[in-house]
Formats: C-alpha cells, sequence, structure tokens
C-alpha cells in the first residue's frame, strides 16, 4: 500500500476523529462548570462527594473509563454492546475531561477576588446573573491557557478510542500497520495529530487575543 | 426622617467583640464622617450596614422600615428580600471594585438596565451627564485598567450614583490612592456634599472629613467614643481617646 492511499484510507476516520473531539468539548466545557460548582458547594456532602467522583475520574486511565463505558453495560445488566461506539466513547471521554476542566474552572472561580461578588451583590444582581455576567467572563479569561493544554491533549488522547475498536483515525492507522507490517501510518497519523493541533494552537490563540482587550 | 438608622449593634468574630452596642442615625442630606484607629470597628460597621456581613444583635432600617427583627422567640432575623434594601444604599470601595472585563459606560449603566430594569437610553444619557460631571468624559470607552487610581475610584461613585441610591456609603475612597489623585477625588465627594446628597464616609483624611462632614464620629474598640460637628470633635475633642488620635494626624 503506497503512502497515499494510506493518507487517504486514514482521512476517512478524521471525521470521527473530529466527531469525539468536538462532541467531547461540547458536552464537558459546561459540564466541568457543574461539576465545580457542585465540588464548591456550601453543603458538606455534596462537596465530599463530587471531590471523590472527581478523584476517582483523574486517577483512573481514561481508557479504562472507555472500556467500562462501552462494554460495562453488557457485562452488568447484558445489554448488547451497540455497534456505533460513538455514544461511549463520548461519554467517557465528556465525563472524564469534565473532570479535568472542573478543576480548572475551580481555581479560577476561586482566584477572582471577593470584592467582585461584593460590587455585584451591593449593585442587586442576583446570584445567578453575579456568576454569569460578573464572574464567568473573567474566569474564562483567566482559565484559558489551562484548557488550551487539555484542548491540545484531548486532540491526542482521541486515539485511546481505538481500544473499543471506534473507527476513527488512529484505529484505521493501526489496522493497517498490523495489516501491511509497516510503521508508515503511525508516521502518518503523528503528523495529523501535530497539523490538528497546530490548528488549535491557532485558533485558541486567536481567542485569546481577543479577551486581551482588558488587564486582569 | 432617618435614612439609615442602626440601634444597638453587636457583632463579634468568635471571641473578638468587634462591634459593642453601637447606634447611629443618619438623616437626609447629612454627611456623616466615621474616623477612628484601624481595628476600631469602622469597616465592620459599613460592611453590618451595606449588609455585606450580618449583625449579631441590634436593628438596621433604612427609611424606617426594618432590615433586622426579633422573632416571637427573640431571635435577630433579616428580612427575606434584602434586595428591596439594597436599592436604597449605594457603596464605594477603598478598591474600587470596578469590573476588569465592561469598558467605563458598562460598568456604570449595567445594572440600572439588568437589575433596576430601566430604561436604556434614559440610564445612558444619566451615566454621560454623570461622568461629564465627574470630569470623565471622553472615557466612556474606555476598560477601568487604562484609568488612573483617581479615575477608577470616580467611576465607582458614578456606578453608585446610577442606582439613585438615598445614602451612599464610603469605605476609605481615597486609601489605595497616591496622594496626587486623593484630591482628585475627594472634590467629588465634596461636590456631591454640597448638592446634599446622604452619605456616610470611613475615611483617614481629618481635613477632609473635618471640611465636609456635618458630624463625625470617633470610633475606637467597637464603641463610639465621641461625636459631634467637626467644630465641636476636632476644637473642643472632650476625651482623651479622641485627644490622642488626633494628636497623631498634627494640626489640622
Amino acid at each position: 500500500m503506497d503512502l497515499l492511499t494510506i493518507i487517504i484510507k486514514m482521512s476517512e476516520g478524521l471525521t470521527k476523529t473530529c466527531a469525539i473531539f468536538f462532541l467531547t468539548l461540547i458536552f464537558a466545557l459546561p459540564l466541568g462548570i457543574v461539576i465545580a460548582l457542585l465540588r464548591m458547594s456550601k453543603i458538606k456532602v455534596i462537596s465530599k462527594i463530587t471531590q471523590f467522583i472527581v478523584s476517582v475520574l483523574r486517577g483512573t486511565p481514561l481508557m479504562l473509563q472507555l472500556l467500562a463505558v462501552t462494554y460495562g453495560p453488557y457485562y452488568l445488566f447484558g445489554f448488547s454492546v451497540s455497534r456505533d461506539k460513538l455514544i461511549p466513547v463520548v461519554v467517557a471521554f465528556a465525563v472524564n475531561y469534565s473532570a479535568y476542566f472542573s478543576e480548572i474552572y475551580r481555581s479560577g472561580i476561586e482566584s477572582i477576588p471577593r470584592g467582585q461578588y461584593e460590587a455585584a451583590t451591593i449593585l442587586g444582581y442576583s446570584k445567578f446573573q453575579t456568576f454569569i455576567k460578573i464572574i464567568l467572563p473573567q474566569v474564562f479569561r483567566r482559565i484559558l491557557p489551562s484548557i488550551t493544554n487539555e484542548i491540545v491533549t484531548l486532540v491526542k488522547d482521541t486515539s485511546i478510542a481505538f481500544t473499543v475498536s471506534y473507527q476513527e483515525m488512529f484505529t484505521i492507522g493501526k489496522q493497517i500497520a498490523n495489516s501491511q507490517t509497516s510503521f508508515t501510518p503511525f508516521l502518518v497519523a503523528g503528523v495529523f495529530y501535530y497539523l490538528f493541533n497546530a490548528i488549535v494552537a491557532f485558533v485558541m490563540g486567536k481567542v485569546e487575543k481577543s479577551m486581551n482587550y482588558y488587564k486582569i | 426622617m432617618s435614612v439609615l438608622s442602626m440601634k444597638n449593634i453587636k457583632k463579634s468574630f468568635g471571641e473578638k467583640h468587634v462591634l459593642k452596642d453601637i447606634s447611629l442615625e443618619v438623616n437626609k442630606g447629612e454627611v456623616v464622617s466615621i474616623i477612628g484607629p484601624s481595628g476600631g470597628g469602622k469597616s465592620t460597621l459599613l460592611r453590618c450596614a451595606t449588609l455585606l456581613g450580618t449583625v449579631d444583635d441590634g436593628i438596621i432600617s433604612y427609611n424606617d422600615s426594618d432590615v433586622t427583627y426579633y422573632n416571637e422567640k427573640g431571635v435577630l432575623c433579616y428580612q427575606k428580600n434584602l434586595n428591596r434594601f439594597r436599592k436604597t444604599f449605594g457603596l464605594v470601595f477603598q478598591n474600587f471594585n470596578l469590573f476588569p472585563h465592561y469598558n467605563v459606560l458598562k460598568n456604570i449603566t449595567d445594572a440600572p438596565i439588568n437589575v433596576l430594569k430601566r430604561d436604556k437610553k434614559e440610564v445612558l444619557e444619566e451615566a454621560k451627564a454623570l461622568l461629564k460631571k465627574m470630569g470623565l468624559e471622553g472615557n466612556e470607552e474606555m476598560y477601568p485598567c487604562d484609568l488612573s487610581g483617581g479615575m477608577q475610584q470616580r467611576v465607582s461613585i458614578v456606578r453608585a450614583l446610577a442606582m439613585k441610591p438615598d445614602i451612599l456609603f464610603f469605605d476609605e475612597p481615597t486609601s489605595a490612592l497616591d496622594p496626587e489623585l486623593t484630591g482628585e477625588v475627594l472634590k467629588v465627594i465634596k461636590q456631591l456634599a454640597d448638592e446634599k446628597m446622604t452619605m456616610v464616609i470611613v475615611t483617614h483624611e481629618m481635613s477632609f472629613a473635618k471640611a465636609v462632614s456635618d458630624r463625625i464620629i470617633f470610633m475606637d474598640k467597637g464603641l463610639i467614643v465621641e461625636e459631634g460637628t467637626p467644630q465641636e470633635l476636632f476644637d473642643n475633642t472632650k476625651h482623651e481617646r479622641t485627644k490622642q488620635f488626633l494628636k497623631n494626624y498634627g494640626n489640622i
């Protein structure tokens, strides 16, 4: 199999790679905020339980979580494993990444000076308004570099989906590598990930710049 | 009619009694300054008055309606809807606490529009007029980080005024400013005093307090030691503690 064919075959998996990537972000970014707020809840039980869940999600391999979400229902309840693995893959990825995002959000939220809350309270903003209008925009600004870090990791982590044979780019590459006894597909994969992340870095750089209209 | 009334206010942090039985009234159009050593309870009193902190005991009322009350068991309670009271006062912070991601105009107009639900056009016009009055014309599109401390503090005064409060509190409004910028902020407050704005000012600027106030309160160790007109307090000081405190400020 020549290089061009390998590239074309692997490109076909890129749609699925992108699907994992974007769907994970769409679900994990908001879910992270919710988890961060639960983690910071004044109700001790809620905060402790959340802390435990986050520690499990961060303390065990994503690969294991992915296997658990995909095959767990079969072993536990005898449900058949669905052919299209996009749903379990996205669930596992989104939940795992939301745990990481939640800790980033928490650090951001806790770094906002108390005076901002007090000024908002005095002006009569509700708690919800204060969080959405005053706190969250400043949090995003502060945590953007850390979020970018996670997003870059996510691009590469999409390859973990090969463990459940989800036909994304890396899975296809691995299959070609096995059948052709060739290392070339891995090199192609490396280049794909690098280019993907170059785009991510470019976009996030733009986003960061767009938020730089004020100093903290 | 008193705009603010605080009766027998007590507050402690653990074993530390920060406010021990403080009573004060502020009438419409009156300017009251609170002076005294650090740790004397001035800022705590202001935080309690502005409902950022809670009192352990005592009645706070705005325009004769009580914020705190004793229930049938004799336990001190706060009214449910505190935002009703928050509409009656404004607070200017020592550190300005402007919203860094909003420009000057949005800092001022966002709360009147989105909290008070007032007409946008009207609010914008008022805000521009206020900015002009405070010598901040042309800075509408600037962000707080682009402004000097003195300008930021003036913006935060405008932000408070845009809510049309009945009473305005100042928590050491010039303490975070270098001496060169202090003047411009004090001038603005003086201007408000001349317009008969009801104000309570916690300050370390003695000559300013003397010039601007109708009444001065000297607080130490959680108590009001002495209170009176600027003349009574500065030129005819009764208490030894007050004398001792004022001596450190030289001849004013």
